[in-house]
């Protein structure tokens, strides 16, 4: 048996007994960068194929959401740092070792061009809008006619957005739980499935809403497939990593992890949406409120877990 | 040059004295520290060994925490001494969780601070506190890059280990064992 104790005494705040010195703000501001990342790229992707019409609420309605969302995430970060006022120095230093640091920078260039993208479609979608100025008709003007030109850096920023929401957690040596590169892709496909919620809440289109229903069970059954994977790498990993997993097989996080995010946030509403597509009447607003929640609680479950995590010594 | 410590388990009785030197020199915040001793019991009665070990920051030759600062605030200083500087730093916490060791902790003023290894005292060719009080002088600083230094001498002579070594960190502190 070994034991071991501080002789010295050491209790510090939010380290000892175990680490928890990201709170809530930190996995807030996950979901809604992958929120946002998720909106942005179908609105991007399917402006490339040239179906802005006929999925009118993904590439029009859908994106006015994500200045707010990048924005808010933002004003989240800024929440969780201790030193507020020297925060700008995140905005003047290059570090690209730092994934804090070039995760700030993407959130930097993707909420302009989200602004730039919703601001294109405002005469479209409310026709009292008045832009006032001319310059700004002008710059409007100009943007709908090269909506291609700037789909494009979108749907790449929107991925690399995405998977940076799972980097800044598994550039993390030092978190077992955190750091295993399948996070990136997971966190991507995760907020990519909470993105496709938002649309299916806010569409009327029948049609534009069984496509995404199609994407999101796809998107869905990616996600079980990466767990799994999470999982079964972590299962044949080192004691750390094995110690990780534990908290979510059998451990103190197991019992949430399966119902909210597992159950009720995949397996349901993938259920309640394949249901839909074979036409019984579901009300849209439950798969989508219920991957919603998942998605959030997952973070959650995540970060507070992989904070708990640690090398053995 | 490279500075780096090694500690004697053998010779270490764990009265904390180092924590107390420490929290003193540096004006560590109450409820805090940069430094603290561990005591690992292996076995059960009566096979049963003890280690002592006085633990702070590593001041690793390849540091998670230089590497995944936003702003460069947690940067190298000469000899391979890993500072924060304040004013630089935002305290987004991304050091803290870099930490294999948990050595970094968010002063209450808002900046993230750790062990300097008296970078202060160093400089004007003092050992850090602790090794200065370490009433059994289990504490050995010095230059392991230079080959006259008593902490090589000490470490070509006696087995030592460093700390999750599989983290990849390359740490510099070193226990005797």
């Amino acid at each position: 048996m070994k034991e071991e104790l501080f002789v010295s005494g050491r209790n510090i705040p939010n380290i000892d007994p175990y680490l928890n010195i990201w709170h809530w703000q930190i996995p807030s501001y996950l979901f809604l960068g992958g929120l946002a990342a998720g909106i942005l790229f179908f609105a991007g992707i399917f402006t490339i194929m040239g179906k802005e019409n006929k999925m009118a609420t993904t590439v029009k309605i859908a994106p006015m959401f994500t200045p707010f969302a990048l924005m808010l995430g933002l004003f989240l970060l800024f929440l969780d740092l201790k030193h507020k006022m020297w925060f700008w120095q995140l905005y003047t230093t290059i570090r690209l070792e730092s994934p804090m640091g070039w995760g700030a920078w993407v959130l930097m260039i993707m909420t302009p061009i989200s602004i730039i993208w919703s601001a294109s479609y405002l005469t479209e979608i409310f026709p009292n809008w008045d832009w006032k100025f001319k310059f700004l008709k002008t710059f409007e003007a100009w943007i709908i006619k090269n909506r291609i030109l700037i789909a494009w850096p979108m749907t790449i920023y929107a991925v690399i957005l995405g998977i940076y929401t799972g980097i800044l957690l598994s550039a993390f040596n030092a978190r077992p739980l955190w750091n295993t590169s399948i996070l990136g892709p997971l966190f991507l496909v995760s907020g990519m499935s909470t993105g496709a919620a938002v649309i299916l809440l806010l569409s009327k289109d029948h049609k534009e809403r069984k496509i995404m229903s199609r994407i999101d069970i796809l998107l869905i059954i990616i996600e079980l497939f990466f767990i799994t994977h999470l999982f079964m790498g972590f299962k044949a990993g080192s004691e750390a990593q094995i110690n990780a997993v534990n908290l979510f097989l059998g451990g103190s996080f197991t019992a949430p992890f399966f119902t909210f995010v597992v159950i009720l946030g995949l397996l349901l509403p993938a259920l309640l949406e394949v249901l839909e597509l074979r036409g019984f009447k579901v009300p849209v607003v439950i798969p989508a409120i219920l991957i919603l929640a998942g998605g959030l609680i997952f973070r959650f479950l995540i970060v507070e877990a992989g904070q708990i995590t640690r090398y053995l010594y | 040059m490279r500075y780096a410590m090694a500690l004697d388990t053998r010779k270490c009785v764990g009265c904390s004295d180092c924590v107390v030197a420490c929290q003193t020199e540096n004006n560590v915040p109450l409820g805090f520290c940069r430094d603290w001793v561990k005591e690992v019991v292996d076995g059960t009665y009566p096979n049963v060994s003890i280690e002592l070990r006085s633990e702070r920051c590593n001041h690793c030759a390849n540091s998670p925490c230089v590497r995944c600062c936003p702003t460069g605030a947690s940067h190298f200083e000469e000899g391979g001494i890993v500072l924060v500087e304040h004013n630089k730093c935002i305290g987004c916490g991304a050091c803290i969780e870099s930490c294999p060791y948990e050595a970094r902790y968010s002063h209450p003023d808002g900046y993230v601070d750790k062990c300097t290894f008296c970078i202060h005292r160093v400089r004007e060719g003092l050992d850090p506190a602790c090794a200065s009080v370490c009433p059994t002088k289990c504490i050995y600083f010095g230059d392991i890059d230079d080959p006259n230094s008593r902490i090589v001498n000490i470490l070509k002579n006696r087995k030592f280990k460093s700390l999750a070594p599989e983290a990849g960190t390359k740490p510099q502190i070193f226990y005797l064992l």
